[in-house]
């Protein structure tokens, strides 16, 4: 047996060798081969299924080496052997877009294309349409008109996949060949039909009329391609969920009556289609019965289309779901892991509360089995639970904590934690027990990272319970046993219980001072520095540099330091300039998942950072205070949308206008924008766009200095948009000769307000004491009359125009609005409002404290 | 729900592969621009697929966004990808064209030695099933038939006794080892 294996692995090594260690120069001298006459097609095949097979390994050729060997292929026209020929048309298509002047080729590929041998012409006119230009392309329609209903299947297919590339490139040139097109669909062969439909589809795409009309015409018709069917029953679903009236009932019909269809392709994309279009459960019944049985196909496939299919309608109707749950449950021990998960997490989204507890059992031995990322969805799907149920966080807690006991990576780990912090974040009943939870992971945690987070979590939230002083023990026992940064982060949370809870402060100072004597020089300073703020007695010390310290946005942070550095090293830099890292809100997940993914959080001012460099001088702006988001100045569908970003530096404001130009036939030129100012402001310098193509975004930049007094800042800016247009060719966007005209296009005004120029927050636990300790500041106090009915409308109006999150509004017959917030120069400010309704009408009493009177004075204003 | 419909295209396919039993691409191609435009994009997908699918026979899998449906054969992989918002049977027949076309041009001897002497015949199948992500044909028959096959190979009667027993022997062997 042992020689026999030896064997084995010699003719593997054989076979394999030809194309072992192949090499881009020796190939390249190989292929001059090609020119010697007459051609040897034995070994020039060889020849070229070698390059062929070196570029799809992913080498890399210069243009120069690509014609080169392109030149060469073209030799081989002259030999007539099929395989070779079929080979230098695949060769062709892959260097096209590599080499120069590829068209050379073209009346070869021509001639083979109108000759007698099939093998050749199909192949040919692929080849051809993916080398030709839209002016080549003219010479060749009348012979594409023949090949499209010519009776050779694959002739036909290959002109029609063809005219499908093309349409994207030329769409006017291809919709010539629509009743060539039409003709093709009845054809006997199921391909044919298939690519003509979407021949004829994408040619009518902008036309809701005909298409009615083809998809109409064509669901009496007898289609027998299974892919064609789907097609069409995806054009008849599109035109069913643009118009939900009655008129749609046909295409719904049409649909459901290929849930009959005897291929599965077909049923699964009709059943697919129903459960997306349908409103009531009862219309669902017979897709869902479809569905059910592919859950108990021996195919995995089909067993995940199921799955899937019926995981997307937990949202929608969670009762139909829950007819197949026996089903599902099925699935939980399936081979496949993804269809094992998606049931799973179906489950966990559909289940009863009464049935969490015996869906706990069972899929707790299924969690041994599956790999970290699919146990990572499970845990988001028990997050969910978590949330959705509270009255049962004590099994759930339970069975994450189970979780973290067990084996698993660190970004397994990290989502248990996660799952148990928002648990302790969001339920209050929750709070002791996953704190408890959490305590003990931390005593056997291998992960720096994870330690540290909970750390801090505890830090926050351990003061507020009933014993702080149990977490106390866990967290110093981490300063005992662990490494450096652990020690830290635990040194932090020890303190951060001293400033909350005065009678724990004696003990805590003996472990700081005991901290003091550590090896590593940062637990040592946070030792000591803890130590001297805790033991200066002042509330408002610990308060700001304890209790409530703000974490500026590090990405911003980062750079804001890099150009202090570059501009002016000497001076003091402010923190306060850097935006404060924002409440991460995560994006709406689907419920139920298969794939863990983790979309990027990136905040509105690290977006615009890059594209505000190309400012002159932007550098000595200073960082971005504040970026707000885009406000539309035109409508949305105008030849020229044109939109507004305001960026708030300390004195400076630059206007970002991202415009749009909508019109193929058009290039506009010198785009600018005539700024009518607020008096007051300086108008600095504008960074016009050159060239606005079709399609293509492209911004303009107006830059401006604030008006010294804060008060003269509100108001609207008149803008016109200003460009020369030239007309061009909607296809290759050159434009005509000549010089085109100028031509203006009003905008919408862009208004400077009160909330641009503040970072706001809602009231944190504190706010009161800061409050009470600003006594002494400038205050600002009036009362107003709003125009809302309610109160509650009137708040949330307060609170837009202000700028505070819906968060600040507390209270129910009389609703207080609390928050603060810093001002672009970096006063902070303090803002409380109270609204009572009193005889239909809404009043409003705000106030407003800052060290600087006219910032106070200015919130007032932009009220009234 | 909005766009959860699946979109009337047909560009359907996003790549197709063939790998040896070491994750190495034999074959591959991909049709879509913005999906691992870049050859080393697609080589690192390629390796953590593979990682993924070489141990458990499970046909398909949900990677990076997309649906991949899969197939082995003694030492080759087959893969067919497709937009994870996409009807997985329609990529399940495309694999199926693919793995059957595969084994009719190898005279049913699925394995890397012989397909890499077939490669060329292999690349015009690849070619005939999928252009540029639209699926050209999904049957085998008529792909082999599209494929121009190789027409000096001697027919069994004119082979010498040697080359008879050398073929019998291979086919036997890999019997024994499936």
């Amino acid at each position: 047996m042992s020689s026999f294996r030896r064997d084995k692995k010699e003719e593997e090594d054989g076979g394999a060798n030809m194309f072992q260690n192949l090499d881009k120069t020796t190939l390249l001298q190989e292929a001059r081969y090609f020119n010697s006459t007459p051609v040897n097609p034995k070994k020039c095949i060889h020849i070229l299924t070698k390059i062929i097979y070196l570029l799809n390994q992913g080498e890399k050729l210069t243009t120069q080496e690509a014609t080169d060997i392109f030149f060469a292929t073209t030799k081989l026209f002259q030999s007539k052997d099929v395989m070779l020929r079929r080979l230098v048309y695949l060769s062709i298509k892959e260097l096209s877009s590599l080499a120069q002047d590829v068209i050379i080729v073209t009346s070869s590929l021509t001639k083979d294309m109108t000759g007698k041998e099939d093998l050749y012409r199909a192949a040919a006119i692929r080849a051809l349409c993916s080398i030709t230009d839209s002016t080549m392309l003219q010479a060749i329609e009348r012979y594409m008109k023949q090949a499209i209903v010519d009776k050779n299947p694959a002739v036909s297919s290959a002109a029609l996949v063809s005219a499908l590339h093309l349409s994207a490139t030329v769409p006017d040139l291809v919709r010539r060949w629509v009743n060539e097109a039409q003709e093709a669909i009845m054809s006997d062969n199921m391909m044919v039909s298939y690519h003509a439909l979407a021949v004829v589809a994408g040619a009518r795409r902008n036309d809701r009329l005909s298409t009615v009309k083809l998809v109409t015409k064509l669901s009496r018709a007898p289609i027998r391609s299974p892919y064609a069917l789907c097609l069409l029953i995806r054009h008849a679903a599109k035109l069913a969920e643009e118009d939900p009236s009655e008129a749609s009932e046909p295409y719904l019909e049409f649909i459901e009556s290929c849930l009959r269809h005897k291929s599965e392709i077909v049923v699964y994309e009709a059943a697919h289609a129903v459960v997306n279009l349908r409103k009531s459960a009862r219309d669902l019944a017979q897709a869902v019965s479809v569905l059910q049985i592919f859950c108990g196909s021996s195919k995995a496939t089909l067993r995940l289309a199921g799955a899937r299919t019926l995981a997307k309608l937990t949202t929608k109707h969670p009762s139909a779901v829950s007819a197949c749950t026996v089903d599902l449950e099925n699935l939980i021990s399936d081979p496949n892991r993804s269809v094992a998960t998606l049931a799973v997490t179906t489950l966990l989204a559909t289940g009863a509360e009464s049935s969490i507890d015996r869906l706990m059992k069972q899929i707790s031995g299924f969690m041994s089995e599956i790999s970290d990322e699919f146990k990572i969805v499970v845990v988001s799907a028990i997050r969910r639970l978590c949330a959705k149920y509270p009255r049962k966080h004590q099994s759930l807690a339970a069975f994450l904590a189970g979780m973290l006991r067990d084996e698993g990576g660190v970004q397994y780990k990290t989502a248990i934690a996660d799952a148990i912090i928002s648990l302790v974040e969001e339920n209050p009943d929750a709070k002791e027990t996953g704190l408890a939870h959490l305590c003990e992971f931390i005593e056997d945690c291998e992960h720096t990272s994870l330690a540290v987070r909970i750390l801090h979590v505890l830090g926050r939230e351990g003061p507020k319970a009933r014993q702080p002083s149990r977490y106390i023990r866990y967290i110093y026992n981490r300063v005992i046993l662990e490494s450096g940064p652990v020690r830290a982060a635990a040194v932090s949370a020890v303190a951060r219980f001293g400033a909350a809870r005065a009678e724990l402060l004696p003990n805590i100072r003996v472990l700081l001072a005991r901290c003091q004597l550590d090896d590593d020089d940062e637990v040592r300073d946070r030792a000591i520095y803890y130590s001297a703020i805790l033991d200066s007695d002042d509330q408002e010390l610990i308060n700001d540099y304890i209790t409530n310290v703000p974490i500026p946005n590090m990405v911003l942070l980062e750079k804001a330091l890099q150009s202090h550095l570059n501009t002016n090293p000497e001076d003091v830099f402010n923190i306060d300039s850097v935006p404060t890292a924002e409440e991460t809100k995560e994006p709406e997940e689907a419920p139920v998942q298969i794939e863990p993914r983790k979309q990027p959080v990136v905040s509105l001012e690290e977006r615009y950072f890059d594209q505000l460099k190309i400012i002159p001088g932007i550098e000595k702006f200073g960082p971005t205070f504040k970026t707000c988001e885009a406000v539309d100045l035109t409508e949305s569908e105008t030849e020229y949308r044109v939109r507004c970003v305001k960026h708030i530096f300390a004195r400076h404001l630059v206007l970002q206008f991202e415009c749009l130009n909508t019109l193929s036939d058009q290039l506009l030129e010198k785009v600018h924008i005539r700024l009518e100012t607020v008096p007051g402001y300086i108008f600095l310098g504008e960074v016009a766009c050159e060239q606005l193509p079709y399609d293509k975004q492209g911004n303009i930049f107006c830059i401006l200095e604030f008006p010294k007094n804060p008060l003269d800042t509100l108001g609207n800016f008149g803008a016109v948009l200003e460009f020369v247009v030239r007309d061009c060719d909607p296809t290759t966007g050159l434009p005509d000769p000549g010089e085109g005209y100028a031509d203006t296009y009003p905008l919408e005004e862009i208004e400077i307000g009160c909330s641009d120029q503040f970072r706001t927050r809602a009231a944190s636990d504190d706010w009161e004491v800061s409050w009470d300790r600003a006594v002494s500041a400038p205050e600002a106090c009036d009362t107003f009359g709003l125009s809302q009915n309610s109160v509650g409308e009137a708040a949330i109006a307060v609170c837009e125009h202000l700028g505070l999150p819906k968060s600040a509004i507390s209270g129910d017959a009389v609703k207080e609005i609390r928050g603060g917030g810093l001002w672009r120069e970096g006063a902070p400010v303090l803002i409380r409002a109270r609204l009572v309704a009193a005889q239909g009408a809404v009043t409003m009493q705000l106030a407003a404290r800052s060290p600087r009177e006219d910032i106070a004075t200015l919130l007032l204003a932009a009220v009234g | 729900m909005e766009g959860s419909l699946f979109e009337p295209t047909l560009y359907i396919v996003k790549g197709m592969c063939i790998l040896d039993n070491d994750g190495n691409r034999i074959l591959a191609k991909y049709y879509d621009k913005d999906i691992l435009p870049t050859t080393k994009e697609q080589k690192a997908f390629e390796k953590n697929l593979f990682n993924k699918t070489h141990r458990a026979n499970a046909e398909i899998i949900m990677l990076e966004g997309l649906t991949c449906v899969y197939k082995s054969n003694v030492d080759l992989f087959f893969y067919v990808m497709g937009s994870s918002h996409e009807n997985e049977l329609i990529l399940q027949s495309v694999l199926n064209a693919l793995y059957e076309s595969v084994s009719i041009l190898l005279r049913r001897n699925v394995e890397k030695r012989v397909l890499m002497e077939n490669l060329d015949a292999v690349m015009l199948a690849f070619d005939e099933i999928c252009d540029g992500g639209v699926i050209l044909d999904s049957d085998p028959t008529s792909i082999v038939g599209r494929t121009a096959l190789r027409t000096e190979d001697v027919p069994l009667g004119e082979q010498t006794v040697a080359q008879v027993l050398q073929s019998a022997k291979e086919q036997l062997k890999w019997s024994l080892l499936k």
